[in-house]
């Protein structure tokens, strides 16, 4: 019984891991996995992919499989996650990260297309939803 | 601290955007009841965007310059006004968690605030961090004191049955709460010093899916249908909140919740200050119901608070 799982970030797409740690400012291996973060997000019903989930995948530098899912753009940043991680996670900042990552191309790569919106629609938002809708969604 | 006898108090007051728009409800109501409370608000000139929504990436320098901006007016305001503070209030959730994070931010990283300074070099003032966020929820407990408060009621508000509504920007992150990220009080305890019963309900730190609103009504009609069935659970009248964010996706999109659940109960969602200013005896002109899509008038009628 000498057998040692060694998990480390010096796998292939160790660079995308370092990416997403420098934005984020946080250290992805630090997670355990617990699962209080995806059990308190108001937006799990929501997710393809779950918080904890999204954290494993950025831990072993799943880069296209994340950036496809449709789990990053659902997060409003509301907190609930970082202030309940035992480990001081930020998992809201590496999501963020995630997107600044998608968002931040050569192309642009908006996921709000608010001109799609009816006129009524669009009349009736306030600035503080489109502003901010604005801010996180587009490019 | 209370203004003396003589000279009330000034405070600088920051509306933000859309308190002047379709929340002009909350600014109305915020600065008459402020004015029964005997303190002297004064709007800052020339204030500008807050950031709207904190930017949580490390690359952040840019997202704050809108918010520090505001930061300059403040001084600006203090050094021509006797008797005021280098502070302000504002009233809103949301211009209050991303100015207080932009400032606690700057105050933290010298290198920052220094880049800021220097992209604002056409400002005669520059910014040294000397400036405080206060959230009115804060000053009118810390400040004012809710028992100081309790005398300027005019019209208790007697058996109304008020669940107070947090959501996120008030307790998260911990950096900027003024209260327990969990269960906080303080909305309660005001409500309580107007005379009204707060009621617990499991959901009101719980967010209401903010943005998502302009993209995905599908996904704040759910939010609604829980948040708002979690307070009719506790024979809620209506719901209190502080941030026109989550005032609009409770109250607006109710429409959308009532859709998803043919059960969803409709409930009239108000701003803290308009129950203040009710309560103050303060006229319609300060209270703005008529800006409410789910009318309130009839749940404060059943109450003879009308």
């Amino acid at each position: 019984m000498d057998t040692t799982l060694r998990i480390t970030s010096t796998h292939a797409g160790s660079s995308f891991v370092a990416r997403i740690e420098k934005i984020s400012g946080q250290k992805l291996l630090a997670c355990y996995q617990c699962g209080k973060c995806s059990a308190g997000c108001p937006m799990a019903n929501f997710m393809d992919v779950l918080p904890n989930q999204m954290i494993r995948m950025a831990q072993l530098g799943m880069q296209k499989q994340l950036l496809e899912t449709k789990a990053i753009w659902m997060c409003v940043s509301c907190l609930t996650c970082n202030s309940r991680c035992p480990k001081g996670i930020k998992i809201a900042e590496v999501i963020e990260a995630l997107r600044k990552a998608a968002l931040g191309g050569v192309e642009r790569n908006d996921h709000l297309e608010i001109m799609a919106l009816s006129p009524e629609a669009r009349s009736v938002l306030p600035p503080i939803a489109t502003i901010s809708a604005m801010r996180k969604l587009t490019s | 601290m209370m203004g003396n006898e003589n000279k009330p108090m000034k405070l600088a007051y920051y509306p933000g955007c859309t308190l002047k728009n379709q929340a002009v409800n909350f600014d109305v109501s915020t600065v008459s009841s402020m004015a029964k409370l005997d303190v002297e608000v004064e709007e800052l000139d020339r204030w500008n965007c807050c950031g709207t929504v904190h930017a949580l990436d490390s690359d952040n320098v840019m997202n704050r310059v809108a918010p520090i901006t505001n930061m300059i007016r403040v001084k600006e305001a203090q050094a021509r006004t006797e008797g005021m503070a280098s502070e302000f209030m504002t009233s809103c959730a949301m211009c209050y968690n991303t100015l207080k994070r932009a400032n606690i931010d700057v105050k933290q990283r010298a290198d920052a605030l220094a880049t800021i300074n220097d992209l604002l070099y056409l400002e005669e003032t520059k910014y040294e961090g000397d400036v405080d966020v206060l959230h009115l929820l804060e000053y009118l407990r810390d400040r004012v004191g809710f028992d100081n408060l309790a005398k300027k009621v005019t019209k208790p508000l007697k058996g109304l049955r008020v669940a107070c509504y947090y959501g996120c920007l008030l307790v998260r992150p911990k950096e900027v709460a003024f209260d327990d990220a969990e269960n906080p009080m303080v909305m309660e305890n005001l409500i309580r010093a107007l005379g009204a019963t707060p009621v617990d309900f499991s959901h009101k730190t719980e967010c209401c899916g903010a943005y998502q609103t302009v993209g995905k009504p599908e996904i704040i009609a759910d939010r609604t249908d829980k948040i708002m069935g979690s307070a009719h659970g506790e024979q809620a009248d209506l719901v209190v909140v502080s941030c026109p964010l989550c005032a609009f996706n409770l109250d607006f999109r109710q429409d959308d919740a009532k859709r998803l659940n043919p059960d969803f109960h409709n409930m009239p969602v108000l701003y803290f200050t308009q129950l203040m200013a009710l309560a103050f005896g303060c006229d319609e002109s300060a209270l703005r119901f008529d800006l409410q899509h789910i009318d309130p008038l009839p749940v404060l009628k059943a109450r003879g608070l009308d």
